[in-house]
């Protein structure tokens, strides 16, 4: 009997998973799998169960289970083959099948073949050892979103009396969550003098239950040797080095940490895949392919969104782009054509912003693009290339720049931006073509009125 | 209650204790392993460099340089039997200056007089070559190609888990209250669990030792603790160093340690911190002594990737103290193994700092000597299993192995730990292991999940909610660490309980 | 508008309609105060800073008789899982949230549970329903 060839392999049946497969499908593809280490498919947004999802996607605010839920729905009316309680345990690249190595208690260890990956593994939580706040070991420190798991999807309340330390929105958000379900939330501390987290938060999630607010303030030793006792806390200087003598002690019996979130690449690492070490992710192209050919990458493993609505849309790409892949390889085959190798185009961070997604455009020949889009009748003339990116500060007033070279290909005003809040901007997929022939690298800055103009 | 009388009762299930409890297991001794802790290596021997070292530190003539070389002997075939972690990497002393290099001779010199094998110093070009990471000061190196690491924990638990398979009784979360000698020469003990009574008493009590002794009115001696902290570094970073990089003493003190650890990570440390008052028995870290770690360990390695430690620790060393003649308290500068001279059939086996780990094979032989000696009667235990399985690693088995063990139970194809790779079944044969987990850290200690990158964060409701369903304990009484370090505190409704309950009775 | 009115009542909010969270800027009339803002008249509001009319409404009811959405997990007995998140199927007195929950808190609801489903008919007398966000078999 013939090994399975897959078309797709999904890693991670979240919202990037999800939207990638069923994108995949609807472009064509038939063979598709979908691999999820959960008992059910729809990723962290499963225990979201707070809104504020799909206000761009669907134009309206859902909770995290119902925006899942259209998806997961989605997928099974386009039968999607699905394996749950599976763990991927490692890719590997093949020339041209790749092969995905999962496990699960009804299958045992699978070897698949597929000839396309969609890596979409989300993120994790930043730890209190990576930290190294000092202190002891006791229980009742958690991570928000291992609070929230216990909470929302196991029913129980870590603690009665927490504090938070990150004001971003998992920490804001929990800390309505466990004020609602009985516990005082006694402080939350933030270590810049800024909330990382959404006005609206700020608002309804600690003013709305008189939460109080530590801005430039961090957690500098915790305590209790079996279960928390308390923490002290400490003003922090402009190096987020604690002042000596601010320090403060709040009895407490839970620690919350929110304080950052890391793309999940264990497997893209151990396979090759390039990471981009600003994003932490894949450095992918604007097809949301890796370094690896066919192997593909959005959601949060590629770099942490805000919205959900963001990562749906990259995801969808994604999909579009792996069936792309495929039927390309597919006619490459019966042809007896060379394929061209791409033109790569890097995309990188310019004053003022952080890191780009994609990293680099990889540019074929018109002629050939042609030959590939005719089978989908796309007109190339509006198409664009959207860039996201995020800036290093809070600027306003700013225009958003993207030079090829010396070569101004867009501009945008923009009244703020905050790190925050991911910012995209689109290029034209025409301009970009012209670079073919005279490869320049794409950057893109954030200009201030007062930046001096040559 | 219980109306044995135990021929030998060990106080303290730490490595000492075990290895003794093990060594016992040989004979037809009725022998009893108590611990205040719920769980064995709960104290000292859970947070320790690791180190099997290979004997030229130790003062020449010392207990500690006895049974430092001959455990360093025994390790190898000891792990092979009882199935723990033991790796032979060798261990490097850098010497920075001339002071240094003298130290390192000193060292040759001693530890050939120890009786420690293939010692010898190298000089710049082959330790480059042996360590590409090392600092550009180090001029030369004391090469003991004797030196290993093991998992301080696993091989506590290994040792444990062996004397119960061959008789032993583990009673866990008994604290000694007292200690009185009876008028026919047994001792009865009042305990947290009730009242023990014993022929022989064997004190391994650790950081407790000294308050132990005093309890039966024998030697008077001091523990004073002082504490080590260490970091840990993520496994990416495994191949920082090869060997056990000690130092010399320099400007900051003793120095530290870089190593390998038998998982893959890179521990650094530790720091010497006299424990005050105030700070008796805490094993919490400092900004202070992170920071001094970090800073000596840039002598070694001049690189350490900071970006990458994944956590930080301390664990507590016991030093025995005496009084001189003066009355003033002064180092014993060596282990306690005797039995006391008033007190007749009371061991103390106390001080056991560095080298204590790696003597404490062979401390276990001698103490069976000096039991003997003191009138202990027993004949050889015929039914002695000599080897002790363990629980099988999924991660280290080779894929035929793997698809057999999911296929026997397939709990080994859910995997909990994602960052170590540690599947459910690994998990619930650690709960039903001779001597079980009982709360989160001892499945961490026992499996590794929860030590990799994301700190249990991922895991963490799932291993508690396994813990609930294989105690049959509601998930609100699973503690981290036993006592009052409940991982939850309630629930929040009142049906929440019954899909617990539920899964039970289905299987 | 006189000195006085620009000094006097002039409250600030973040919108928190949508994740933008525009800033607003409310003038309230000199006879607005927290004993009669229930039943004060929200046109007499001059509202700044507002993107669009969502936030216009918000500032308005916000200063008069502000409401919540309350997203929550309610007991499942005899399902698959323990828990089913729900929501209700508009917005309650913001200062009956805590009363919400504790009701919500003694709510149990037998499986099968269908996405959409009523849990909590008229929930507190506020005309509202707390519905299920997803099912459970």
């Amino acid at each position: 009997m013939e090994e399975k060839i897959y078309d797709l392999i999904v890693v991670g049946g979240g919202p990037a998973g999800l939207a990638a497969v069923i994108s995949a499908k609807q472009n064509g593809l038939k063979e598709v799998l979908v691999l999820e280490r959960d008992s059910r498919a729809g990723g962290i947004l499963l225990q979201c169960i707070h809104n504020g999802f799909g206000l761009h996607y669907f134009g309206e605010e859902l909770t995290g289970p119902e925006y899942a839920g259209r998806f997961v729905k989605q997928s099974q009316e386009l039968n999607v083959e699905t394996k749950v309680n599976t763990m991927v345990l490692e890719i590997h690249k093949g020339n041209p099948i790749h092969e995905v190595v999962a496990i699960n208690s009804t299958d045992g260890l699978m070897c698949l073949k597929t000839k396309t990956i969609a890596l979409a593994m989300g993120c994790r939580e930043r730890t209190r050892g990576a930290l190294v706040i000092p202190g002891t070991r006791p229980a009742g420190i958690f991570t928000a979103g291992s609070a929230q798991r216990f909470v929302n999807i196991d029913g129980y309340l870590p603690g009665k009396k927490v504090v938070i330390l990150g004001s971003g929105d998992i920490g804001l958000i929990m800390a309505r969550r466990l004020t609602l379900e009985g516990a005082e939330v006694k402080l939350v501390c933030e270590i810049m003098n800024y909330s990382a987290g959404l006005a609206r938060n700020m608002t309804q999630c600690l003013e709305n239950f008189n939460i109080p607010l530590k801005l430039s303030t961090t957690i500098t030793q915790i305590h209790g040797t079996e279960r928390v006792t308390g923490v002290t806390i400490a003003k922090v200087d402009e190096h987020r080095k604690p002042i000596p003598g601010t320090e403060e002690y709040i009895e407490c019996d839970t620690v919350l940490l929110s304080v950052g979130l890391i793309p999940e690449n264990e497997v893209s690492i151990a396979a090759g895949v390039t990471i981009d070490s600003i994003t932490s992710g894949p450095s992918v192209n604007q097809f949301m392919e890796t370094s690896l050919p066919g192997i593909f990458a959005c959601g949060n493993s590629v770099h942490v969104h805000d919205l959900v609505d963001f990562v749906t849309e990259e995801s969808l790409l994604a999909g579009k782009c792996a069936a792309d892949y495929v039927k390309a390889q597919n006619s490459t085959e019966q042809s007896s054509e060379k394929k061209t190798a791409p033109t790569i185009i890097s995309v990188t961070p310019g004053n003022r912003v952080r890191y780009t997604v994609p990293q680099r455009l990889d540019l074929i020949p018109t002629s050939d693009a042609v030959k590939n889009k005719s089978e989908n009748n796309t007109t190339e003339n509006d198409e664009k290339i959207r860039i996201m990116f995020r800036s290093t500060d809070v600027y306003r007033s700013i225009t958003v720049t993207v030079m090829a070279g010396t070569k101004l290909l867009t501009q945008q005003k923009k009244r703020i931006v905050r790190p925050g809040e991911m910012q995209t901007v689109e290029i034209k997929a025409t301009d970009v073509q012209e670079l073919i022939s005279s490869p320049q690298p794409i950057t893109v800055s954030i200009e201030m009125p007062e930046d001096s103009i040559d | 209650m219980n109306n044995t009388t135990y021929d030998v009762i060990i106080i303290g299930a730490g490595i000492s204790g075990t290895c003794i409890a093990r060594e016992l297991s040989k004979t037809n001794a009725k022998v009893c392993l108590i611990d205040k802790e719920d769980d064995v290596s709960c104290g000292s021997s859970k947070a320790n460099s690791g180190i099997v070292h290979a004997g030229y530190d130790a003062k020449s003539g010392t207990l500690m340089a006895k049974y430092n070389v001959r455990g360093a002997e025994l390790y190898p075939s000891l792990s092979k039997k009882l199935n723990f972690d033991y790796k032979n990497i060798g261990s490097l002393v850098l010497a920075f200056d001339e002071d240094g290099v003298k130290k390192l001779d000193e060292l040759l010199l001693r530890g050939k007089k120890n009786g420690v094998k293939g010692l010898r110093i190298v000089e710049q070009e082959e330790l480059r070559s042996m360590e590409k990471n090392i600092n550009e000061n180090a001029v030369a190196a004391l090469y003991a190609p004797s030196a290993g690491i093991i998992s301080p924990y696993q091989s506590t638990w290994a040792f444990a888990e062996s004397a119960v398979i061959n008789g032993t009784t583990f009673l866990r979360s008994t604290m000694v209250h007292s200690i009185s000698k009876n008028e026919d020469g047994t001792f009865t003990l009042q305990t947290s669990s009730g009242i023990l009574q014993t022929k022989f008493i064997v004190n391994a009590a650790g950081l407790a030792a000294d308050k132990i002794s005093k309890m039966a009115g024998a030697r008077d001696f001091t523990i004073l603790q002082r504490r080590g902290e260490y970091c840990l570094l993520d496994n990416k970073c495994e191949n920082l160093v090869n060997h056990v990089l000690f130092q010399t003493p320099g400007p900051l003190g003793k120095g530290v340690l870089i190593t390998q650890t038998v998982d893959g990570n890179i521990l650094i440390g530790p720091s010497a911190d006299d424990a005050t008052n105030e700070t008796l028995d805490y094993t919490g870290t400092t900004s202070a002594s992170q920071s001094a770690i970090l800073q000596s360990a840039v002598r070694s390695v001049t690189d350490i990737p900071k970006r990458n430690i994944i956590n930080s620790f301390a664990g507590i060393r016991a030093i025995a103290y005496q009084k001189n003649a003066e009355q003033k308290l002064e180092p014993v500068n060596d282990f306690i193994v005797e039995e006391d001279k008033n007190v007749k059939g009371f061991v103390n086996v106390a001080g056991i700092c560095s080298p204590g780990l790696t003597s404490a094979p062979a401390i276990a032989e001698d103490v069976v000597v000096i039991l003997k000696k003191a009138g202990l009667k027993t004949e050889q235990n015929k039914s002695f299993i000599e080897e002790r399985k363990g629980i099988l690693s999924f991660k280290h088995s080779d894929k035929k192995e793997k698809l057999s063990l999911i296929k026997q139970n397939p709990l080994y194809g859910q995997i909990i730990c994602r960052c170590e790779m540690i599947t459910e079944g690994e998990i619930v044969a650690s709960i039903h292991s001779p001597i079980g987990a009982v709360d989160l850290d001892g499945v961490k200690r026992r499996t590794r999940a929860g030590m990799g990158r994301c700190q249990s964060g991922f895991c963490s409701p799932r291993v508690t909610e396994i813990l609930s369903r294989e105690l049959g304990v509601p998930m609100i009484d699973i503690t981290k660490r036993g006592g009052t370090s409940y991982v939850l505190d309630s629930k929040t409704r009142a049906t929440v309980e019954d899909i617990i309950i539920k899964k039970t009775t289905q299987e | 508008m006189t000195k006085m009115e620009n000094e006097k009542n002039i409250k600030h909010l973040t919108c928190i309609v949508c994740p933008m969270g525009c800033q607003l800027e409310v003038t309230l009339p000199e006879d607005y105060s927290e004993e009669n803002k229930r039943t004060f008249d929200s046109s007499l509001f001059k509202v700044t800073g507002n993107t669009c009319k969502r936030g216009d409404s918000y500032a308005r009811k916000e200063l008069t008789t502000p409401e919540r959405t309350l997203t929550c997990t309610v007991a499942v007995a005899n399902g698959k899982r323990a828990l089913v998140s729900a929501k209700t199927n508009g917005e309650v007195p913001k200062e009956k949230l805590l009363d919400c929950m504790q009701l919500v808190r003694r709510l149990t609801v037998n499986a099968p549970v269908a996405q959409g489903q009523i849990l909590a008919k008229d929930i507190l007398q506020t005309g509202i329903d707390l519905i299920a966000c997803e099912s459970v078999s």
